[in-house]
């Protein structure tokens, strides 16, 4: 606060009060604050430095051998010096156009790149998460449908995934059901006796799924669109450089997470939600979209677009209350894609699918683990095992290394990324195989 | 510099690359065995660039921005403060982007222990019991709110309250996320002074409220002095009283939500502490709340032991989870610096200043535009255009025109009770210099308006692209490089 | 000054209906079309739906507005006008040249709650 004595005085003469307190005249005595705030004493930058590092101290960087929705993907040194361009991250919503040409551009730059990814018809600005994206990918159903209250979700989509669908469509008042799954797969017969209730909205499926299982849609997307329903997949969009995508099995709505594209791990995040749609869904989609028009001299401009669909506008008529966007992820993800490209995001994938094939390989030769479900995977895979994995876990970590998620009944699930080598995996073996 | 207009795909050459990584060693080749009708036919068209022109590329993106570091940023209801350097410094290290949400919480203490430092924090300032960082950013946080709202009803039997009060005057968000909460937004009128009509609000509070949704000051900038007396008839019905942080700023260091009756709130830390806006985010919306309601926050919770360590739980009262994780913990962390650094000395000046800054810009301009309502505002205030309005000159033109002269427009056309409102939030992070040549420049365009009006309703001149056809843009939307080329 | 045809039935959300037999043709009002501005979307109901009279059918947006439809009657839609779909700006040209939907009426009567010409120019002259 740049105030000086002088200034505050030069200030309270041109208002016309005496002191600042004279401002809060209109406050009721009995709401004034005046005891002593209970949080710490200002701290100089030497000091909030330390303690910062002091906190980080009681953090310990794993080597990690995990996925559940967060993965350990490589992020490019040009990335982070990018997004510390202030004028990019002091930016405000670019409401004013002539200003924000930046980040109007980078917006439309990401949409084309996650409009590839997912072969769908276009995507808009992000955003908050990909549990949040797939709530949205619900309401987009229910409100594109028709009198129609009732989404289906596979049990094979992440559980930290339909747990948010579930609090949307509780309060909301969507009726969810919740499908289970059948061999670690989605069950299509399943799904298509509910179908024939003819009260169905849309289905939420996922690619790879919660075991890491690469699901063959084959036969779903008819199914529901004869029952004129929608189908949304989430998908893991770097996996779509390799991996059928949303639109290849027919999809209306793609939407997920854009942590995969490099995010720093970040203990949760922030990370990025996206959802892409087919064309006629377009005008039903949530949050900020940008298009490409001219301006006054003819000149090609960015625009914020398709407006009148958003909360500030359409209040409590609007398809959703979003009114952010993870805009600085999406300049993340956009700079990731052009440095990746589209044989460096395929190499990602390379990577970490023969790094988890070959630890997947050693882990079932070993006699200890076998395949939970005997079905093709990428990066991510189930494991089914008599062994104590809460005890080898706790060994691991001692060495420094985050093993495979528990998720009980003896399954644990493994994930691995370009960031792994061949060492690593070997010794993460050895390691587990210790007793 | 000569006009940079290239797209990132207009720079792609086949075979081009702007990364390197380790070769592949496992030799299994996996990826080609997969099954080849669960791999999509060809690859993404992505661009093929070499990390200089990425570079390159995006530092001319830059450019064409304007940030908090750029100039001033006068917008009313977004409180754009400055962004300490040293914030940024902080969250990026090492220790904390590198650990994953899932990992034992043994080896993520440091990062808990903010996280539930942060909530303590919160929970001081604002006055209320305790917080949940969860949700992504404001309207994220008067969601889940609303679902702490609406939870807490449900849990007393009491499923007939589903409606929402929420004043005429709100921001846009207010009734939507109501609406995504599944309540039904009743307006209550604004007096012609901008605030909450008693009267009005009375014959409405019946046993099928749920509550009142408010912000204070209102979106004019104006404190609501009969807000005891609203917290006491909507609790009185029955009701709970939910206050919308976006305007918490003025109150800092001087008045506490939870002591004016409010038992649910949300915090912008992009606005009121300081995280920078990112162009348009990633925000977080803390959401607080009374002890008798604390039960419902949504999972997963952070908690504290008698031993001292922190842990994360799920609770069984909760109304669910609203996020995949923690929330945007990257953001927090940059809040909690800021605090810090602030300290219990400091952060009693905040709202005052803000405040103080305000005035001044209100009582500086008032002979030229329309000031609606007199006396003390508290960190922003609205004017209704000029106060000449035989110009023709409106309120868009104004705030095109002053990105000529290097400002940031005001916030424009909210709140909706007057026809040409321009909404004015300096922020305390603002010198008595910036201000003064903010108020010339606003007198200078006042005088064009007056003077030479075409001007001022052709701007903007000087920017690099101008006056741009949204008609077009919204009637057939190109919305990728794929269908701007015509694929 | 805005148009108001005379032989037209007027709803106060700004919609007109003219009645052929039991065939009610909607559109919106010139009034409403010049308060919305440049008109870049119109959400049109499909055949075959069901509407109902004081029920939304649909939606028109500008550039920075958007505005529910509201069937004036109740009935089946049995004819849309397509031609909004790809030029939506007809209906800023000729308000009342260019309809939004026809209805097969399942209650002619309500016709008579609707406003006449006289009515709704008053409505929209306050």
């Amino acid at each position: 606060m740049p105030h000086t004595e002088e200034d505050i005085k030069v200030m309270l003469d041109r208002i016309g009060v005496k002191s600042i307190d004279d401002l809060y005249s209109d406050v009721p005595s009995e709401v004034i604050y005046d005891r002593e705030y209970d949080i710490p004493s200002a701290m100089s930058e030497i000091e909030l430095r330390k303690h910062f590092e002091e906190l980080g101290k009681k953090n310990q960087a794993l080597t990690i051998f995990a996925g559940g929705g967060a993965y350990d993907h490589y992020s490019p040194s040009t990335i982070g010096h990018l997004l510390a361009r202030s004028e990019f991250y002091t930016a405000y919503t670019p409401y004013q156009p002539e200003i924000s040409q930046g980040t109007l551009q980078y917006i439309f730059e990401y949409q084309s790149m996650i409009t590839e990814l997912t072969g769908m018809e276009s995507t808009n600005a992000s955003m908050y998460d990909g549990a949040t994206a797939t709530a949205e990918a619900m309401f987009m159903m229910v409100a594109s449908a028709k009198k129609k209250n009732r989404v289906l979700i596979s049990g094979t989509v992440a559980d930290r995934i339909i747990n948010v669908v579930l609090t949307y469509a509780k309060f909301h008042g969507i009726d969810v059901t919740v499908i289970p799954e059948k061999d670690g797969i989605s069950d299509l017969d399943a799904i298509k006796k509910e179908l024939e209730a003819g009260d169905v909205a849309g289905v939420i499926l996922s690619t790879p799924n919660k075991y890491g299982i690469i699901e063959d849609y084959t036969g779903f997307a008819d199914a529901i669109h004869a029952a004129k329903g929608y189908m949304a997949i989430n998908a893991d969009p770097s996996t779509l450089a390799v991996l059928r995508t949303p639109a290849e099995w027919n999809a209306d709505i793609a939407c997920g997470d854009g942590q995969t594209l490099g995010m720093p791990l970040s203990f949760g995040g922030p990370y990025l939600g996206y959802i892409s749609c087919s064309k006629n869904m377009i005008r039903k989609m949530p949050g900020r979209v940008v298009g490409v028009t001219t301006d006054a001299d003819g000149k090609r401009a960015f625009v914020l677009t398709l407006q009148a669909r958003e909360q500030h506008i359409r209040r409590e008529k609007a398809t959703s209350n979003i009114c952010s966007n993870q805009s600085l992820m999406a300049l993340y993800a956009t700079v990731y894609l052009s440095l990746m490209g589209k044989q460096g995001l395929e190499e990602v994938n390379r990577l970490s699918c023969d790094g988890a094939h070959y630890l997947c390989d050693k882990l079932v030769n070993s006699g200890k683990f076998t395949l939970a479900f005997n079905k093709p995977f990428l990066k991510e895979f189930t494991l089914r095992t008599d062994l104590d994995i809460a005890k080898i876990n706790k060994r691991l970590l001692d060495h420094g290394i985050m093993g495979g998620l528990n998720l009980g009944n003896g399954l644990v699930s493994f994930a691995v990324t370009e960031k792994r080598t061949r060492e690593e995996i070997d010794q993460l073996v050895t390691l587990m195989l210790e007793d | 510099m000569k006009y940079y207009d290239k797209i990132i795909f207009e720079l792609s050459r086949p075979g081009r690359k702007g990364y390197e990584l380790p070769a592949d060693t496992y030799g299994n080749d996996a990826l080609s065995h997969l099954p080849a009708d669960l791999m999509r036919k060809g690859q993404p068209e992505l661009p093929e660039v070499s990390e200089l022109d990425v570079v390159r590329h995006y530092t001319n993106l830059s450019t064409k921005n304007f940030g908090v570091d750029t100039g001033f940023y006068p917008l009313g209801s977004c409180t754009m403060k400055y962004n300490p350097k040293i914030n940024e410094e902080v969250a990026a290290l090492p220790q904390f982007t590198q650990i994953h949400p899932l990992q034992d919480v043994k080896s993520a203490q440091g990062a808990l222990e903010l996280y539930y430092n942060l909530q303590k924090a919160l929970a001081n300032i604002a006055g209320l019991y305790e917080f949940t960082l969860n949700p992504y950013a404001g309207a994220h946080g008067e969601l889940t709110g609303l679902m702490i709202m609406r939870q807490y009803h449900i849990s007393n039997g009491d499923t007939k309250r589903t409606k929402i009060i929420v004043p005429d005057s709100a921001h846009g968000t207010n009734p939507a996320s109501a609406m995504v909460a599944g309540l039904e937004v009743v307006e209550v009128k604004s007096k012609p002074n901008g605030s909450i009509d008693v009267e009005d609000l009375k014959p409405l509070l019946d046993d099928t409220v749920a509550g009142i949704m408010m912000t204070n000051p209102n979106t004019l900038g104006m404190f609501e002095t009969e807000i005891m007396e609203i917290a006491k008839l909507v609790h009185e019905a029955g009701g709970l009283l939910y206050y919308d942080g976006a305007n918490l700023n003025p109150l800092l260091g001087k008045v506490r939500p939870g002591d004016m009756g409010f038992d649910i709130m949300h915090i912008n830390l992009h606005k009121t502490f300081s995280t920078p806006h990112g162009g348009g985010g990633p925000g977080s919306g803390p959401v607080g709340v009374t002890e008798k309601l604390a039960r419902f926050l949504p999972n997963p919770r952070v908690k504290k032991l008698d031993d001292g360590t922190f842990i994360i739980e799920t609770g069984e009262d909760s109304l669910g989870s609203i996020s995949t994780f923690l929330g945007n913990f990257g953001v927090m962390m940059r809040a909690y610096a800021y605090i810090l650094t602030l300290g219990k000395e400091n952060i009693r000046n905040v709202g005052p200043l803000a405040t103080l800054n305000a005035n001044y810009i209100k009582e500086s301009l008032k002979d030229d535009y329309l000031l609606p309502i007199e006396g003390v505002c508290k960190h922003e205030f609205v004017f209704d255009g000029l106060k000449d309005k035989s110009t023709g000159v409106t309120t868009l033109n104004v705030a095109k025109r002053l990105l000529d002269y290097g400002f940031h427009a005001p916030t424009i056309y909210f709140p909706l009770l007057f026809h040409e409102s321009m909404m004015i939030e300096p922020t305390e992070t603002e010198s008595l210099e910036t201000l003064d040549e903010f108020i010339e420049v606003m007198h200078k365009v006042a005088r064009e308006a007056r003077e030479t009006p075409d001007l001022v309703k052709d701007a903007p001149v000087t920017t690099i692209v101008r006056k741009l056809d949204e008609t077009t843009a919204a009637k057939n939307p190109i919305l990728t490089y794929s269908s701007l080329m015509g694929k | 000054m805005s148009k108001i045809l005379e032989n037209l039935r007027y709803a106060d959300s700004h919609e007109w209906v003219k009645v052929e037999g039991e065939v009610a043709t909607v559109g919106i009002t010139d009034y409403a079309q010049h308060a919305l501005g440049n008109i870049v979307y119109v959400d049109m109901p499909e055949v075959g739906d069901e509407v109902t009279a004081g029920e939304d059918f649909g939606a028109v947006e500008s550039v920075k507005a958007a505005s529910d439809l509201i069937s004036p009657v109740s009935g089946e839609v049995i004819a849309i006008n397509e031609a909004l779909e790809d030029a939506p700006e007809l209906v800023n040209e000729d308000a009342f040249g260019n309809w939004i939907m026809k209805v097969q009426l399942s209650d002619p009567g309500e016709v008579d709650n609707l406003l006449d010409a006289d009515a709704y120019a008053k409505l929209t002259a306050e």
